[in-house]
C-alpha cells in the first residue's frame, strides 16, 4: 500500500461536510427569510378572507327575498280602472278579515311589499283570461318582514325595539302556518333598477350604466392612449417638450381622481353642455383618469421590445411605420392589454369623479344608451350605503359582491388574452 | 494551416481591377452626437467579391457596414458626411427613399434575429411589403428559392409553419440570411455573422458566403481573421475611425504596407 495523501491537495477551507458556525448561520438566516415571507403571504390572505367573508355574510340575504302568497280576485272594473293596488289591498285585508281597526289595517297591508300591486298588474296584463276570477299569486313581502322571516331580526327582543310588532308578528307567523310564505331566490335583484323600497332595488341599472360608462371610456382611450404612446416611444424626437409631456404624463397618473371630475364637469357640462348623469360624460372623465395607465404601460410594453427585431424588420427595408404596426406593436399587445384591462378595472371601481357629472342621481330605469341618466355600481354602492333602510345594509354588501365578480372576471380576461397572444410566441 | 496557405487555397485568379465596384465611399465622416467615429474613410467595394471589414472593437467597422444601407439614420444624433455611392447613385442624396435602398442592400445582423413568426413568414415578409410576389404561388417559389441559396431547405422543408425562433443558432443565422436574399438585393451587408455561433455552424456560413458571393457583392465585418482570410478577396483593416490600409487580401495577411496592420494580424494588439 502507497501512501496516497502526498497526492491529495488540502483545502485551505477547513474539512469538508463540516458545517462551521458561518454554515450554520447563513442557514438559519435563509430559513428566518423564507418564514417571513410566508408569514407576510398567510396575513394578506387573512385579511382578503376575512374581508371577503364578512361582505359574503352580510350580502347573502339580499340574494333571497321573501313572498306571500295571496288570493286575489280580478273584477273587470278594477282592471279597466287599473287600480290594481286598491286589489291588493283588498287581497291582504282577506287573509285577516278580523282585522277592522283603520290603523291596524294600514298595517296589515303592509306586510307585503307597496309595489306588489304592479306584480298583480304584470300578471293579469300577461294572462287577461285571469281577470273575473280568482287566483293566487306570490307576491314580495315588504323588506321588514322580509328580515324578520330570513331570521335576521330577534323575536325575543322587546318590542318596542323591534319594527316588526307583536301583531305583524303573529299574522306572519299564522301565514308561515298556511303555507303562504316562501324564500325564494331573489331574481330581480339582478334584473331591476334602483328603487327607494329595499325589496325591489336591484343592481341592473349600475351595471348596465358601468357597461356603457366602460364602453366609453374604453373606446376613447384605449386608441387615444396607445397612439400617444407609439408617438412616443417611436417617433417623437427626444428633446424637451418630449421631456415635458413625459413628466405631465407621469404627473397625470397620480393626480386624484376627484380632480378629473371637476375637469369633466367644467369642461364637458358647463362648457360643451352635455348632458348630465350620462355614461358619455362619466365614460370621458374616466378615459381621462385611464389615459396616464394606458400611455405608461403601453410605452413600457413597447420598450420592451428587443432592438434585434426592429433592426431585422429595417434590414429588410420596412418603413418605419410597418416596423412598428407589423413587428413592435404585435409584440407589445400582450403588455398594452394588460395595461389596458388594469386601466378599466380602476375605472370600473372609480365613484368620486362620477359624483361630479351627476352620476349619483337616485335613476330608477335601466339606461338604454350612452346618452340616459344612469348610476355605476361603486356609485350604487355609494348611494345604497347611505339609505337608512336596514334592508339596504344587505344591499349595499350585495352590491359590492357583484362589483368584485365583475373585476375579477376583467382580471381573468386580461390573463387569457395575454396567454393567447404570447403563445404565438 | 496559416493564413498565407488558406489564402491561396482560395484560388483567386481574378485581380480587382477587373471587376466593377459596387459600391464607393468617398470621404465619408461618422459623427454620434460630439463624437466622430469615422475620418474620411475611402473605400472600393467590387462587385461580386467579398470585402472583410477587420479591426478591433470601437474601430468604426460596423459604422461603415451601417452606412451603406444607412441603417444609422435610426441613431439619434448621427451624422453621416461624404458621399457614398452604390452603382453611382449617391444615396445620402435627398430624394433618396430609403426602404429602396435597403431593399436592394440588405442586411445580416450579429445575433441572428428571426421574427417571433413562422419560418415561412420570416422569409414572405421581405417579398410581401416590397410587392415583390403576387399569389401564393409565386411567394412559395420566393420562399423555396430563398431557403435553397442559404442551405436551409432540406432541413426545414417540412415544418415551414413553425417558429423561426426554435431553430438552432446557425439555422435560424442562415434563416436571416434567406430572409435578406429573399428581396433580391444586390449587396449583402454581414455585420458579425458568426460570432454567436459554434465552429460548425461558422464552416457552414462560410461555405455559404462564398456561394453566395456569386449572386451577390458582400460585405462583411469580422473579428475573426482566419474568418476574413478565408471567406474575403479584399480586405479593409481599420483603426480608430481611419480606413489604415484595404486592398487583396493575400496581400493584407502577408504583405501589409502599414505598419499598424502588421501589428494587428500578428495579434500585437486588438
Amino acid at each position: 500500500m502507497t501512501d496516497t495523501s502526498s497526492n491529495t491537495a488540502v483545502s485551505t477551507q477547513g474539512t469538508w461536510g463540516e458545517m462551521s458556525e458561518r454554515t450554520r448561520l447563513r442557514y438559519a438566516a435563509e430559513r428566518r427569510f423564507r418564514l417571513y415571507g410566508l408569514a407576510a403571504i398567510g396575513a394578506a390572505v387573512l385579511i382578503l378572507a376575512t374581508l371577503v367573508t364578512s361582505i359574503g355574510i352580510t350580502g347573502l340575504p339580499a340574494f333571497f327575498q321573501t313572498y306571500i302568497k295571496l288570493d286575489v280576485t280580478v273584477d273587470a272594473a278594477s282592471a279597466e280602472k287599473g287600480s290594481y293596488r286598491g286589489l291588493m289591498f283588498k287581497s291582504v285585508y282577506a287573509l285577516y278579515p278580523e282585522v277592522t281597526d283603520r290603523r291596524e289595517k294600514k298595517k296589515l297591508r303592509g306586510i307585503v311589499s307597496s309595489g306588489a300591486g304592479r306584480e298583480i298588474k304584470a300578471a293579469v296584463l300577461d294572462d287577461p283570461s285571469l281577470i273575473g276570477t280568482t287566483f293566487s299569486i306570490w307576491v314580495r313581502s315588504s323588506d321588514d318582514v322580509d328580515i324578520f322571516v330570513k331570521g335576521q331580526m330577534d323575536r325575543n327582543l322587546p318590542e318596542a325595539d323591534r319594527r316588526v310588532k307583536d301583531n305583524e308578528v303573529a299574522w306572519i307567523d299564522g301565514l308561515e302556518e298556511q303555507g303562504r310564505v316562501e324564500t325564494r331566490f331573489n331574481f330581480s335583484f339582478f334584473s331591476s333598477g334602483d328603487s327607494r323600497e329595499p325589496e325591489q332595488a336591484g343592481i341592473w341599472g349600475a351595471v348596465v350604466g358601468s357597461f356603457f360608462t366602460l364602453c366609453v371610456t374604453l373606446a376613447v382611450s384605449f386608441p387615444l392612449g396607445v397612439l400617444a404612446a407609439v408617438y412616443l416611444e417611436e417617433f417623437a424626437p427626444q428633446n424637451r417638450w418630449t421631456d415635458l409631456i413625459e413628466v405631465n404624463i407621469n404627473n397625470l397618473a397620480a393626480v386624484p381622481s376627484i380632480v378629473f371630475g371637476l375637469l369633466g364637469l367644467a369642461m364637458f357640462l358647463n362648457f360643451f353642455g352635455m348632458p348630465r348623469s350620462a355614461p358619455l360624460v362619466g365614460g370621458m372623465v374616466l378615459a381621462l383618469m385611464t389615459l396616464p395607465t394606458i400611455i405608461i404601460a403601453t410605452r413600457a410594453a413597447l420598450k420592451a421590445v428587443p432592438p434585434s427585431i426592429r433592426e431585422a424588420a429595417l434590414g429588410v427595408g420596412a418603413s418605419e411605420l410597418q416596423v412598428v404596426t407589423h413587428h413592435v406593436v404585435p409584440l407589445a399587445m400582450p403588455g398594452i392589454l394588460t395595461g389596458t384591462i388594469i386601466g378599466m378595472a380602476q375605472a370600473l371601481g372609480e365613484s368620486a369623479p362620477l359624483l361630479m357629472i351627476g352620476m349619483v342621481a337616485f335613476i330608477v330605469d335601466v339606461p338604454q344608451g350612452i346618452f340616459d341618466p344612469s348610476t355605476v355600481l361603486p356609485v350604487q354602492i355609494y348611494i345604497w350605503a347611505d339609505s337608512p333602510e336596514r334592508a339596504f345594509v344587505a344591499k349595499t354588501s350585495a352590491a359590492i359582491l357583484v362589483l368584485l365578480t365583475f373585476l375579477v372576471f376583467m382580471n381573468a380576461v386580461a390573463v387569457m388574452l395575454r396567454k393567447r397572444f404570447e403563445r404565438r410566441w | 494551416m496559416s493564413v498565407a496557405e488558406q489564402i491561396s487555397n482560395n484560388g483567386q485568379s481574378e485581380t480587382a481591377v477587373e471587376n466593377k465596384f459596387k459600391v464607393i465611399g468617398k470621404d465619408i465622416t461618422v459623427h454620434y452626437g460630439e463624437k466622430q467615429a469615422l475620418f474620411d474613410v475611402n473605400l472600393r467595394i467590387p462587385e461580386h467579391q467579398v470585402t472583410a471589414l477587420i479591426g478591433p472593437s470601437g474601430c468604426g467597422k460596423s459604422t461603415f457596414l451601417r452606412c451603406i444601407n444607412r441603417m444609422n439614420d435610426v441613431i439619434d444624433g448621427c451624422r453621416v458626411g461624404g458621399e457614398l455611392t452604390v452603382d453611382g447613385v449617391d444615396i445620402y442624396r435627398s430624394n433618396i427613399d430609403v426602404v429602396e435602398l435597403r431593399a436592394r442592400v440588405g442586411m445580416v445582423f450579429q445575433k441572428p434575429n428571426p421574427f417571433p413568426k413562422s419560418i415561412y413568414d420570416n422569409i414572405a415578409y421581405g417579398p410581401r411589403i416590397h410587392g415583390q410576389a403576387s399569389g401564393r404561388g409565386e411567394m412559395d417559389e420566393v420562399v423555396e428559392t430563398s431557403l435553397r441559396r442559404a442551405g436551409l431547405w432540406d432541413e426545414v422543408k417540412d415544418r415551414l409553419d413553425e417558429p423561426g425562433t426554435g431553430l438552432s443558432g446557425g439555422q435560424q443565422q442562415r434563416l436571416c440570411i434567406a430572409r435578406a436574399i429573399a428581396v433580391n438585393p444586390d449587396v449583402i451587408l454581414m455585420d458579425e455573422p458568426c460570432s454567436a455561433l459554434d465552429p460548425i455552424a461558422t464552416a457552414r456560413i462560410e461555405e455559404l458566403i462564398d456561394e453566395l458571393r456569386e449572386r451577390f457583392t458582400i460585405v462583411i465585418v469580422t473579428h475573426s481573421m482566419q474568418q476574413a482570410a478565408r471567406v474575403s478577396q479584399r480586405t479593409a483593416f481599420f483603426h480608430l475611425g481611419v480606413l489604415v490600409e484595404e486592398g487583396e487580401t493575400d496581400q493584407i495577411f502577408t504583405n501589409p504596407k502599414d505598419e499598424r496592420t502588421q501589428d494587428y494580424i500578428t495579434g500585437r494588439f486588438g
